[in-house]
Order: structure tokens, then C-alpha cells, then sequence
């Protein structure tokens, strides 16, 4: 089919943001400026739980330059009630509080923020700070407090609980002529984005913040500061026009915010409050699990019985919870189901979303004991995933809004060259090394949330366009200005887009992939009002070239309005606008999907991913030379930020497969690889190819632009490619990521 | 990081002047380690002392037909330089093994020798540490060790040493050329690095004020059959689980010399004497190779989570005695282990 050239939507388009990127003129939390700046530096406790005992800032403010050192015993008061501390996405139970009181809840917890005239003043005072603690016992090891695992008692908003069971999963299982059981685990993840968590809040006098946060969600941090301080909300402006990353640590506010915010409040004066590297991994993660996959088939491999069951930490005071169990259900046919998911409290802080929270959890299991499945039936892995294919939700009896899984698996089959495979494990060697092929499929659910958006054409034509989310380096900028210039048959250059402000029109936190789909269409219905508006205008004119052209009969197109089959008749937007009298036509629009369409379909992304892995058995070493991944996300809009967007969801799958592990010292209670030399992600040579293909899928029903979403997609079942490549490499079935070369010998 | 005063030194003689008389102060060159280290509130010198302006910068013909490398040569000057490259592969491999193109841009020489351990509990300040804070016990011995020491450890420490170029000039019997307040001395490699003890905030047999002028590499030529393989968690830019550096002499199908050095493994490179020996005389085949293995390993002793190096290093010995006497060493490029 061939492009119309003069659209944007759908064509490769160079990112809207790079230049300022990288020339360095756009500004991240921590860079923006204020006069007289102060500088807060965070004093992180030692201990995992337990009292403070004492504080002794003395030293600390007989260094030169030091204002103030905030502590629990001086800081301002701030909400008593929970609910002010809980944001968009907070999970059930009580909010950390930072500098609340003497207890200490998680190793790493802020005690102390140290604010001085300059960062190295601030940096070393905080050195001096001299903290005494009344340690108590505690647990901070998944493995040793899974005994005491519960259902959570209360729901978090927007996350499936387990589904309720069907047929009867256990006896089932038991009658199965083929039986896969295994137990799976993963190692706690730290987000780690480039940019570390910052704030800066710029004091504009008469108590007025404008706050630069490190967020995926500037009304988010808007309200929590607003709740918390107790401020009126005019008097708070939160920015975040660039995020160096973020992959779900920015969803929730962190204790930076409040501390910069505590300051310049108290201060009244601007404060910078940026976090240390070792401090990031004091946040939030993705947490440890335990979970247990039982598959019973046939002897052909079709799937009589799932059982999926995982435990996962917590903190001691909140509940996080994401979907690890349920993807089964949505993905593969099966009369008997039984799903449990439960938590165990640790003292650490609260996990959080990290890139397909529960998902890359969870089918990293599901997928791995599929191809155990394949692997004890004789079935090839992709003809295996045929056989179980849904064509439903079984989970919740809906039918898809689209599916093109199928031609996931044939497309990225063929490109791969998986028919040339030896079903062998072990089977071929190039050199000392065994090679692997393997592949698993990845599901993501594919949402869209209401949002608002803001459309303004000025006299010469020019549109801005403008909505409260996030680009985290997704390339949100770039898609909105697709949108905005084809709904007004403009240039990209001719179209600027305005985002990261908590005071545009409102917007879901960016996160969920669900950016494209709800702030696309919010821009494509604020825009297509303003093209309405404009079309009226143009239409009345004195002696108007479309005067009775019905408007489905003209078309936008290089900043002139035209009749579609007659080019010939056309007028300019600006002519239009100075004709008309016009400085703008503004119109803010909401977009939200149809009620009906949540109740009675599932939404899903699809993928089939497949890698080639080259080990050497001798000394443990992988190589993942070859992934091909096909990707069903419905509409793509720019298929070149697209395919970014697979490929560093693909690396981070690989990380989570071979590198990342956050490792606990439980006795001290205490991440200990806090830095990114011992914390280890892919590095370039760890990478080789990785081929990214759109399957064609067309949905009419996820949202009104046909967009699924693709920021999570990449990551889910990369890890079980990985680990199903190297057991047909070499024949050892290894059911703890990441899988690092002792686990190999 | 805490205050410190600076000074630059023209000199080496102002340069260990300026040390000696502060018992606090350090010397400062590339700064890749110890810059890191002041943030972390692990060193808090009271003076930096900047030797970057000696004129220790030349790599030179040593009398003898060895070569002397002046202590702030660059490592990547160092790899890279043609004479270091045709008589010393091994330690130009060893080089380009480790860190990053834009660390060994910066660091020097003489620094890479005082690195010091990547011990995630010596790099916390919130942690007990017998290196860091002497008597504060060890938390590793009991916690997170899987990246920590199976030889020459102590109860009061397991750390390891995190240089792969140090584990080069070991096998190559290197000396370190020193200045300091009594005058100038040469020290052996194998002395120049001491094992934990009851000391292990001590990681060199450097007195204070003594400065690092040169690195001394002996005429021997190992050109035609030696290798650096490096074992880690990732394929690039992580410090060695296991290294192991061979230089062999093999003369009419016969070992006639054998220098075999690990890293990753203890608190200093790695050298076996007696595993050598029983390589000389014999020919390169497998069985010598596992002889040796099983030599350098027997009083390796792991701890909860770094076990899996003992066999790790048993096999890395003899897959890089086989790479070195094939005169097929380990590219660092190409990932795959030859």
C-alpha cells in the first residue's frame, strides 16, 4: 500500500526533542536554575528497622555555607491522614512519610536533609551528621518470611486480582498425562533511569513553587504536594518537560519532593534536592517473587489444566501489588484454571511498576514452563503456543478487541528462520560454543485512560498542542505533533507541543504504555474541533471556494483546506484566519473510551519474541547474538521511535535474563550493589541484533486513534526467549534469572 | 566528600615532601578510583597532593631490553603503545580488559596499582567494614561475597583486588620503581600487593610519602604464547569473577617458563609458584594444564555465594594455559572465548 507522502502519522519521524536533547539545551529536574539556590543533600539511616536514637547536627552546621539540617525533630508539620499522602497510584496502606518520626522503616531511609549555599558544603555536612540508632529485628529475605505470605485485603485500584478459578484446575492437573511443575524466581530489580530522582523547586515569593520534579506525572506530584503541605493548588506549578528515563520510578513521588519542597518552604528560597545513585536504590523496585507454574496437557501438548501461583514482597507499610498470575488466562486456552497471588511483608520500601510490572514477572515463568511443555511433549515451542491459542479471555469471558498474535509468531518465525531449528537441545555447536534457539510470546494489557487536550491554531497557522503527561523518552512529543499536523494537513515543524506541566489540561500519569493511545486521542479530538471550527469559518467567507462543500469532502493538506476532488478549490489556514478575524481558535477536549467497549472486550499488545543464544558450557558465558521480536500494537504511529521503544524494552529483557540483580545483605537488611559498576545492566557488547517487526493489526475498539501502546511490550517474554535459547543450547533448565554463568557450570 | 587542601607538586621530591608531611594527605592522578571514593565518604584525605604535572609520562628503553613505564602513562597509552604491544601482548590484552575506553583514557599507570577493592560493603559507609574502618568487623564473610576472594582471604577480610592489569605485570615479573622521604626503591610485584591479615586497611607494601615513578618490565619475551581471559557477569565493563594471565616459553614442544596469575580471586594478584614449576618441563597438554589448575586451587575456600569460582577458576586455567600455548590468546573484542 502506498503512504501518501504528506502524512505524518504512521511515517518514521526523527524525534521533535532531539536536537534540545542533545545539545543539551533541554533541562532535567536537576538542572534548572534559580538565584539564590540552596542545595539539600539526603543523609540515608544505616539501619533496616528501628528507632533513632539520637541526632547530632552540630558538626554538620558549623560547616560553612549550612542553613538549616532538617530532621524529624525540626521539620515543619506537614497532613496527618494518609489519604493526603496517597497519589494517582498509590497501593493500600499508609504512605512513607520522610522525616515523620524516629522510626525507621527500610535501610537507606532519609533521616536528615542537610541544605547549604552550595552542594559541596551540603555534601559534606552531610557526612557529619551523626545518627545513633535502637535497632530492631528485621526481615528483609522473601525466602524466609514467604511462610507468613497473605491475600491482600485490599485491592489495588487498577491491578486484576487473581481471577476466580474455573473447572477444576488441581484435579486436572493430577489427570493430566503430562505434568510440568516447577518453582521460578527472579532477583529484585532497581529501576535505575540515567537521570536520577531530582527536585527543584524554584520559590516565586508569597509561598508560590514552581517545583521541576523528576516524575512521569506533574499533576500527580502537583496534588501529593498540595494534599501534603496543605497549600492551595494555584500556588503550585509542577514541570517535568524532560525525563532522563524512568520506566515507573517516576509514577509515584519520592521522598526528594517532599525534602526540597519541606526546605524551601521553611527556607522560603529555592532548594535543589537530587539523589545519589546509591540513594536510587533506596526507592522503589520491582520486587522478588516466588512463584510456581503447573501445566498439565495431553500428550500433544494441548493444556488441560493451569495452575499459576506467586508470592511477592512488600513493604511493612503499604501493599503493592501487580498482576503476575493471570497472563495464562488471557493468553492460552484452558478449561481448568487456578490463579493465587499473595504477599509477604519485608522491611524495605514499597516495590513499584517497573516496565510490565507483574507481566515480565510472570511470564517469565508461564513461558518458560510452556517450553518445558514443548520440550516434554516433543512439540515444537511455536506450534505449541497454536494449539493453546485463545480466542478469548478466558479469564474474563470477553472476546479481543483485536489479537494478531498469530502472525506474530509466523512473521517473526519466518524471519528468524525457525524451521531450519534441530529440536536437540545440545544439538549444534559453532566453535567451543553451543548454539540455542529459543522464543516465547509476551502480553501486555492494552489500556486507554481518559484525558484532555488542549489545540491552538494561531493566525499564521501554526498549531500548539498541549496535554498534562510525559515524554520519559518515549517520544511522546514527537507523536503528538504526527497527530496534531495530520488532523491540520500541517508540517511537523509548523506544529509545537506543549506537555510536562501539571497546569495543561488534565492527563493520567504517563505510564501503563498508555500515553499514545489516551493523550493521541485526546490531541486528535481537541484538534479535530479546532479543524471543525475552522472548516465553519473558512466555509463562510465571502466568496468561499468551499462554500456548500459538505466537510467530508475537503481535505487538510499542506496548510490549505482543499474539496478532495477538486484541488483546485482551496484557501489557505492563514488566509482563513485573518479573513475571519481570528488570532486562534483554542478548543481543550477530553477523550475517553466508550464505557461499552471496557465491559464487553479485553485489550491486549502482542508479541512473539525469539532469540539465538552462543554459550561456552565450560566456562558459563552467553552470547545473545540474534533476537527477532513481532510486535501487534495495533496502529503504530511513528515506527521509528516505535521500534526504539521495542529495542530498549528487548535489552532490558536480556538485563532481566542475564545481568540485573539487586542483592540483599539480610543482615544488615540491606541492598549492597548500589551503584551501576556492581549493579549490572547489558552493555553495548552484550547486545547484538535485534530485529523489530509491526504485525499489521487493526483495532477500532482500544482507542480512537487504533493505538495500543508499546512502552512494556518489548520487555515481556525476552527473558523466557533467553532461558528457553540456552536450555536448547544446553540442556540445562535454569528457573532463577538472571541466569549468571555459576548457575551454567 | 570532606575538605581537603591541594596542592601541585613540580616535582617528585616536593611531591613526597608534601605527603610526608601530612599523614592524611594522598596523592591524586587520574582521580578514576579515588575521586569516586571521596564522594562516598571512603577516603577522607586532608590534603590532595596533584602529581599529574611530573614528568613521569614516557615509556622508555630500560637498560637491560626491558622497558620502563613511566607511572602517569595513560593506560590507554600504555596498550596501545607499539612496543608494549609487539614484546608485551599479554599486558596490553590485560589493559584493554578492563574498565572502559574513557577510564583508562584517564587513568594512570601507577594508580591502577591502588585501586582499591570493588567490596560493596567497603563502598558503603553504612556498613561495618575492617578495610574501610578498621575493627568493625566483616560483614561479607557472612553477607553478599559472590563477587569476593576464594584465596589468601583472612577472617578479618575477603576482599579482592580489582585490577586486570596488575594481573598482567605479575605474570610478567614487573617491579615498581618508588620514591620516597629515604630515597628511591624497587619493589617486586609479588611484594608490591600483601594479603588481608589482620590488616586489611593495608593493601600494599607502599610506605607513606613513597610515590610510584615507573613500572620496570623485564626483557623476557612472552610475545608468542600467552593470553588474559576474563571472566564476569557481563561481556564488557565489570570487574573479573575470575582472570587468569598466562605467559608461556615453549621451546621443541616443551614448557620451559610459566607465569600463570589470577585476579578476581584474592586480595592481590594471584601468582602460584609451585603450580609454575610443575608447568616447566612439561608438555602442553591438557593434563599438565589441570595439573596446575588443581595446584593453584588447593587451599581455595569459598563462602556462601562465590563458591562457584574455585571450579570457574579450575577451568579458566586450563582454557588460557590452552589458549597460550595455541598461540591463540583471548581477543578483547571479540567476546567469544577462544
Amino acid at each position: 500500500m502506498l503512504r501518501d507522502p504528506d502524512l505524518h502519522v504512521g511515517a518514521p519521524r526523527s524525534r521533535i526533542d532531539g536536537v534540545a536533547k542533545v545539545t543539551g539545551e533541554a533541562r532535567y529536574a536537576a538542572e534548572h536554575r534559580a538565584p539564590d539556590l540552596a542545595h539539600g543533600i539526603v543523609v540515608s539511616g544505616a539501619i533496616a528497622r528501628g528507632r533513632i536514637t539520637s541526632i547530632d547536627s552540630s558538626a554538620a552546621l558549623a560547616v560553612p555555607g549550612v542553613i538549616q539540617v532538617f530532621t524529624h525533630e525540626n521539620r515543619r508539620s506537614t497532613a496527618w491522614l494518609d489519604y493526603n499522602y496517597q497519589d494517582e497510584v498509590a497501593p493500600p496502606g499508609s504512605p512513607f512519610r520522610p522525616l515523620y518520626d524516629a522510626e525507621i522503616h527500610f535501610s537507606g531511609q532519609p533521616v536528615a536533609l542537610v541544605v547549604a549555599e552550595d552542594y559541596d558544603a551540603a555534601a559534606y555536612a552531610a557526612s557529619l551528621v551523626r545518627i545513633t540508632y535502637e535497632a530492631a529485628e528485621h526481615a528483609t529475605s522473601l525466602e524466609a518470611q514467604a511462610y507468613k505470605s497473605y491475600v491482600p485485603p485490599k485491592k489495588r485500584s487498577g491491578i486484576k486480582p487473581p481471577s476466580p478459578p474455573r473447572g477444576d484446575a488441581p484435579g486436572a492437573f493430577t489427570a493430566s498425562p503430562v505434568m510440568i511443575e516447577a518453582d521460578y524466581t527472579h532477583a529484585v530489580e532497581h529501576h535505575n533511569p540515567m537521570e536520577p530522582h531530582a527536585s527543584t523547586v524554584i520559590w516565586e515569593g508569597d509561598g508560590k513553587l514552581t517545583v521541576h520534579d523528576k516524575t512521569q506525572g506533574p499533576q500527580n506530584s502537583h496534588s501529593y504536594v498540595v494534599a501534603v503541605f496543605g497549600l492551595k493548588a494555584d500556588d503550585v506549578q509542577v514541570k517535568n518537560a524532560y525525563v532522563g528515563g524512568a520506566f515507573g520510578l517516576g509514577l509515584r513521588p519520592h521522598y526528594q519532593l517532599f525534602l526540597a519542597v519541606m526546605a524551601a518552604l521553611e527556607l522560603k528560597r529555592s532548594v535543589r534536592v537530587v539523589l545519589t545513585r546509591d540513594q536510587m536504590f533506596t526507592l522503589s523496585y520491582r520486587p522478588h517473587s516466588l512463584q510456581t507454574v503447573k501445566l498439565g496437557a495431553d500428550r500433544n501438548g494441548k493444556l488441560n489444566a493451569v495452575i499459576h501461583a506467586a508470592v511477592s514482597g512488600t513493604s511493612r507499610f503499604e501493599d503493592y501489588q501487580e498482576d503476575i498470575v493471570n497472563w495464562s488466562g488471557f493468553l492460552y486456552q484452558c478449561d481448568n484454571a487456578a490463579f493465587s497471588y499473595e504477599l509477604a511483608k519485608l522491611d524495605t520500601y514499597t516495590p513499584s511498576d517497573m516496565r510490565a510490572p507483574g507481566a515480565a514477572t510472570g511470564m517469565f515463568a508461564v513461558e518458560i514452563a510452556m517450553d518445558e511443555l514443548a520440550a516434554e511433549t516433543g512439540t515444537d515451542p511455536v506450534e505449541l503456543r497454536l494449539r493453546n491459542y485463545a480466542d478469548k479471555d478466558e479469564n474474563q469471558d470477553k472476546p479481543f478487541t483485536s489479537k494478531e498474535l498469530r502472525a506474530c509468531y509466523a512473521q517473526a518465525a519466518e524471519r528468524f528462520g525457525w524451521s531450519r531449528r534441530n529440536p536437540e537441545p545440545r544439538a549444534t555447536t559453532e566453535g567451543r560454543e553451543l548454539v540455542g534457539w529459543g522464543m516465547a510470546s509476551g502480553i501486555w494489557e492494552a489500556f486507554m485512560q481518559k484525558a484532555s487536550a488542549r489545540a491552538r491554531l494561531a493566525a499564521d497557522g501554526t498549531l500548539e498542542v498541549a496535554t498534562a503527561t510525559s515524554d520519559i523518552g518515549t517520544g511522546t512529543y514527537t507523536i503528538l505533533a504526527q497527530i496534531g499536523a495530520d488532523a491540520l494537513g500541517l508540517r511537523m515543524e509548523q506544529v509545537s507541543v506543549k506537555i510536562g506541566d501539571s497546569s495543561l489540561p488534565t492527563s493520567p500519569i504517563e505510564g501503563g504504555s498508555w500515553t499514545a493511545a489516551s493523550n493521541g486521542s485526546a490531541v486528535m479530538v481537541a484538534c479535530t474541533a479546532v479543524r471543525e471550527e475552522l472548516f465553519r469559518k473558512a466555509r463562510g467567507l465571502d466568496g468561499s471556494p468551499l462554500a456548500n462543500v459538505p466537510p467530508e469532502r475537503v481535505v487538510f493538506r499542506g496548510g490549505r483546506i482543499a474539496v478532495a476532488d477538486d484541488p483546485s478549490r482551496s484557501v489557505a489556514i492563514s488566509e482563513v484566519m485573518r479573513a475571519a478575524g481570528l488570532e486562534v481558535i483554542e478548543r481543550e477536549e477530553t477523550a475517553q473510551q466508550d464505557p461499552a467497549t471496557t465491559k464487553r472486550y479485553a485489550s491486549y499488545t502482542h508479541s512473539a519474541i525469539f532469540a539465538e543464544v552462543k554459550v561456552d558450557e565450560d566456562l558459563g558465558v552467553v552470547r545473545v547474538t540474534r533476537v527477532v521480536v513481532a510486535v501487534a500494537a495495533g496502529k503504530i504511529i511513528n515506527p521509528k521511535t516505535a521500534r526504539s521503544q521495542i529495542l530498549g524494552g528487548v535489552v532490558m529483557g536480556i538485563g532481566m535474563a542475564l545481568h540485573e540483580e539487586t542483592m540483599a545483605d539480610h543482615n544488615l537488611g540491606r541492598f549492597m550493589n548500589h551503584n551501576l559498576a556492581e549493579y549490572h545492566v547489558p552493555a553495548n557488547a552484550d547486545i547484538h541484533d535485534i530485529e523489530v517487526i509491526f504485525v499489521e493489526e487493526h483495532d477500532d475498539k482500544i482507542s480512537p486513534i487504533g493505538v495500543k501502546g508499546l512502552g512494556e511490550i518489548g520487555i515481556v517474554g525476552t527473558a523466557a526467549a533467553v532461558a528457553n535459547a540456552i536450555f536448547h543450547a544446553t540442556g540445562k533448565r535454569v528457573r532463577s534469572l538472571p541466569i549468571t554463568l555459576d548457575k551454567l557450570l | 566528600m570532606n575538605n581537603f587542601s591541594y596542592t601541585r607538586a613540580a616535582t617528585v621530591q616536593e611531591a613526597v615532601a608534601a605527603l610526608a608531611a601530612e599523614p592524611s594527605a594522598k596523592f591524586v592522578a587520574g582521580g578514576t578510583n579515588l575521586i569516586d571514593l571521596l564522594k562516598y565518604n571512603v577516603e577522607r584525605p586532608t590534603r590532595l597532593v596533584d602529581i599529574t604535572r611530573l614528568p613521569l609520562r614516557d615509556i622508555e628503553e630500560a637498560p637491560g631490553g626491558g622497558l620502563r613505564i613511566g607511572a602517569l602513562v595513560p593506560n590507554s597509552d600504555l596498550a596501545y603503545d607499539e612496543r608494549v604491544e609487539q614484546r608485551y601482548p599479554l599486558l596490553t590484552s590485560a589493559i584493554l580488559a578492563g574498565a572502559s575506553p574513557q577510564l583508562r583514557n584517564a587513568a594512570s599507570t601507577g594508580g591502577n596499582l591502588l585501586q582499591r577493592t570493588r567490596c560493596y560493603y567497603f563502598y558503603d559507609p553504612g556498613t561495618p567494614c575492617n578495610k574501610r574502618e578498621p575493627g568493625t568487623g566483616c560483614p561479607a564473610i557472612t553477607g553478599q561475597n559472590r563477587i569476593h576472594a576464594i584465596l589468601g582471604t583472612s577472617e578479618h577480610c575477603i576482599a579482592t583486588h580489582p585490577s586486570d592489569m596488575c594481573v598482567a605485570l605479575a605474570a610478567l615479573d614487573a617491579r615498581v620503581q618508588v620514591t620516597g622521604p629515604d630515597g628511591a626503591r624497587s619493589i617486586p610485584f609479588a611484594e608490591f600487593h600483601r594479603l588481608p591479615g589482620d590488616r586489611p586497611e593495608i593493601d600494599t607494601t607502599l610506605r607513606h610519602g613513597e610515590v610510584i615513578t615507573a613500572i620496570d618490565l623485564p626483557a623476557e619475551d612472552f610475545s608468542a604464547n600467552h593470553t588474559y581471559l576474563k571472566l564476569r557477569d557481563r561481556l564488557s565493563y565489570a570487574f573479573a569473577l575470575v582472570s587468569v594471565a598466562v605467559a608461556l616459553r615453549i621451546e621443541d614442544g616443551v614448557i620451559r617458563d610459566a607465569r600463570l596469575a589470577l585476579g578476581g580471586v584474592a586480595h592481590k594478584p594471584w601468582r602460584d609458584p609451585d603450580a609454575e614449576s610443575l608447568l616447566r618441563g612439561r608438555a602442553p597438554i591438557p593434563e599438565a594444564f589441570q595439573a596446575a589448575a588443581e595446584r593453584v586451587l588447593r587451599g581455595a575456600k569459598g563462602f556462601e555465594h562465590n563458591g562457584f569460582k574455585i571450579e570457574l577458576a579450575r577451568r579458566a586455567i586450563v582454557r588460557a594455559l590452552g589458549q597460550a600455548a595455541r598461540s591463540t590468546p583471548q581477543t578483547q573484542s571479540d567476546k567469544r572465548i577462544k
